[in-house]
């Protein structure tokens, strides 16, 4: 019924799931031993010369999977963190919530949890995400009035300092090879991926986006308002928290596996609704599916720019991300 | 006629407040009735009306909606029945006139449903009836005060409410929108069988359309009753802190006769009384 800017949502979103699949075939046929296209699709039905099946289904695969993961996990949080703090800078990265992530997962890292718990280590890291959005709703305040710009960036920045710092702190215990591990976290990397390590990420955030998507008519509502929302029949505080307890635990897992990469819920959601509003019937499936393509694309250059080398795929989203946050930070200055 | 909200012996303090924003407030609207709260600014009618939505938590005293303690009503099931349309509201994206009001369907479409035939017939209604279905496509960010006012009160419409509660809805509209609006809501409320609560500081209209008024001052009622009981000289005077004389509508029209309150020039030397001061928790 509502007019679209570009057709209607379905025919977007199969058009976005076309990119993915595009930048999923790139990402598994490109690398230090290139894969043509016909071995790939031969390995993916596991009938291809044993090199490039090692290639494709033990290393390459498992890493598009944990990149799509994590890339829609963080893009769809950054989605759901603007619309209910009203502001569009809002995203994991920028509010601390993915450095208080990080402090958990690696708490249990150096307490000597493997890298593939599929329990413990994001159990930590969703309790590290929880006390940091804990800490943003506090600086928000209880009056719904949406976060104030100038707030968000300072409160994110200190948090964010702060995390860090108990980051190093806890890392100073732990021995060299922990260290390592425990620093791939605070930059972000998908070198670690593994089947496992694919299993125990979407085991929480492929139930838990399913949920956020769901809710999409709800948090239109909030878009007017709480006070509105509230009179048109949502329980505000109940889903509220809601909503953060599930983006907390989506963050933590996707840190928990990946480490903390920012910008993702930033220049995603933003790239979409400029294409097409900001209908969270559109965004959040949409930011689910660019997000993951918009990630393993970024892994891909991470990991053949400097080849054999690797870059932390943080760096790569966060070369993106910065002049997108800061044009948004001048645009939305002028709008006050 | 049976009686929609009830309200006994109501406080309210805002935390940290130094007095009850709402105290000892008692009262009564009827089915199909059309009321009016007035009052100075902070004299506590939007808190009111949050009370007795079930937006705030009451301190002591009972709000009921159909005999039944408001926060235990679930809130889908209250916005299926009474509508509200703030004094105003953020709009963190912009979106289509048509986008707004079909928000309006959400109590009875609910997270799942897909909206159906009837939900489009509801929102195309409340366009029409609230006079904004020729700019149902523009962006509610395009549009003067007056227009985005009556967009709200489509999609209060559109919720199909049986109870419409209005915060203000005037503040900010010029001659022309506020005795539209005042039109509409007569209209409903005497052909459609709709009941209003209407809190507003425009006196003049408030005795013309409301047939039923309460006077609030520092967070008590003052005065209340039809507009000849509450609108009297000494009572305004004295809760205004301002000289004015009470006359009534000349005419023609339904509304002859109805009082009307005219504020005067202050006179030389009169001093204003501030009011006595009440504590919280007393």
């Amino acid at each position: 019924m509502t007019r679209n800017p570009t057709g209607p949502i379905a025919v977007r979103l199969l058009l976005l799931s076309f990119v993915l699949a595009l930048v999923a075939a790139v990402a598994l046929v490109v690398g230090p031993v290139h894969v043509p296209l016909a071995d790939v699709l031969g390995a993916l039905r596991g009938r291809a010369d044993p090199t490039a099946q090692t290639i494709v289904t033990s290393l390459r695969l498992p890493r598009v999977l944990l990149a799509s993961l994590v890339g829609a996990g963080l893009a769809v949080s950054g989605s759901v963190f603007q619309a209910l703090l009203r502001n569009p800078l809002a995203e994991p990265y920028v509010l601390g919530v993915a450095s208080g992530a990080a402090v958990g997962a690696v708490a249990a890292i150096v307490l000597g949890i493997t890298a593939t718990s599929f329990v413990a280590l994001p159990a930590s890291a969703f309790s590290g995400a929880i006390v940091a959005t804990a800490l943003v709703l506090a600086m928000a305040g209880a009056h719904g009035r949406g976060l104030d710009t100038r707030v968000l960036l300072l409160s994110g920045v200190v948090i964010g300092a702060f995390f860090n710092a108990i980051i190093l702190l806890i890392i100073n215990f732990a021995d060299v090879e922990t260290f390592r591990a425990a620093l791939l976290w605070t930059m972000g990397s998908f070198s670690g991926a593994s089947p496992e390590s694919v299993a125990a990420v979407s085991i929480y955030v492929v139930p838990a986006l399913v949920g956020l998507t769901l809710l999409a008519r709800p948090l239109n509502l909030l878009s007017v308002g709480e006070q509105s929302a509230f009179h048109l029949g949502v329980d505000v505080r109940r889903f509220k928290l809601l909503l953060y307890v599930a983006t907390s635990l989506v963050v933590g897992v996707c840190v928990a596996g990946a480490g903390a990469i920012g910008f993702v819920g930033l220049v995603v959601p933003h790239g979409l609704r400029l294409v097409g509003g900001s209908d969270h019937r559109w965004l959040l499936p949409g930011s689910a599916l660019c997000g993951a393509g918009f990630m393993v694309a970024a892994d891909t250059v991470a990991r053949t720019v400097v080849a054999p080398a690797e870059l932390p795929v943080g760096v790569v989203t966060a070369l993106v991300g910065v002049p997108v946050f800061l044009w948004l930070l001048l645009r939305h200055e002028e709008l006050r | 006629m049976s009686v929609v909200f009830t309200v006994r012996d109501l406080d309210f303090c805002y935390p940290g407040a130094s007095r009850d924003a709402v105290r000892g407030v008692s009262l009564e609207v009827p089915e199909g009735g059309f009321v009016a709260l007035l009052g100075p600014n902070g004299s506590g009618k939007s808190t009111l009306l949050k009370l007795m939505l079930g937006e705030l938590g009451r301190s002591a005293g009972e709000v009921a909606y159909l005999e039944r303690p408001i926060e235990s009503w679930p809130r889908r099931e209250v916005a299926r029945r009474v509508a509200f349309v703030p004094q105003a509201e953020p709009l963190a994206f912009p979106m289509t006139v048509r986008a707004l009001v079909e928000m309006g369907r959400y109590p009875h479409v609910g997270v799942l449903g897909r909206p159906g035939p009837e939900d489009a017939a509801a929102v195309e209604s409340a366009m029409v009836r609230a006079g904004v279905i020729e700019f149902a496509e523009r962006s509610v960010t395009h549009l003067s005060g007056g227009e985005r006012q009556r967009a709200r009160i489509a999609r209060a419409l559109a919720q199909e409410p049986s109870t419409l509660v209005l915060d203000e809805p005037t503040a900010a509209l010029d001659l022309h929108y506020e005795m539209e609006t005042f039109e509409l809501l007569r209209h409903l409320s005497h052909d459609a069988g709709f009941t209003v609560l209407v809190a507003t500081h425009n006196l003049n209209l408030a005795a013309r359309y409301a047939s039923r008024l309460a006077l609030l001052a520092e967070g008590e009622v003052q005065a209340a009753g039809d507009p000849e009981a509450v609108l009297q000289r000494e009572t305004i005077e004295r809760v205004y802190r301002w000289p004015v004389v009470v006359s009534s509508h000349p005419g023609p029209g339904p509304d002859a006769s109805a009082p009307q309150v005219i504020p005067l020039s202050r006179p030389p030397g009169g001093k204003t009384n501030d009011g006595e001061v009440n504590r919280c928790g007393g």
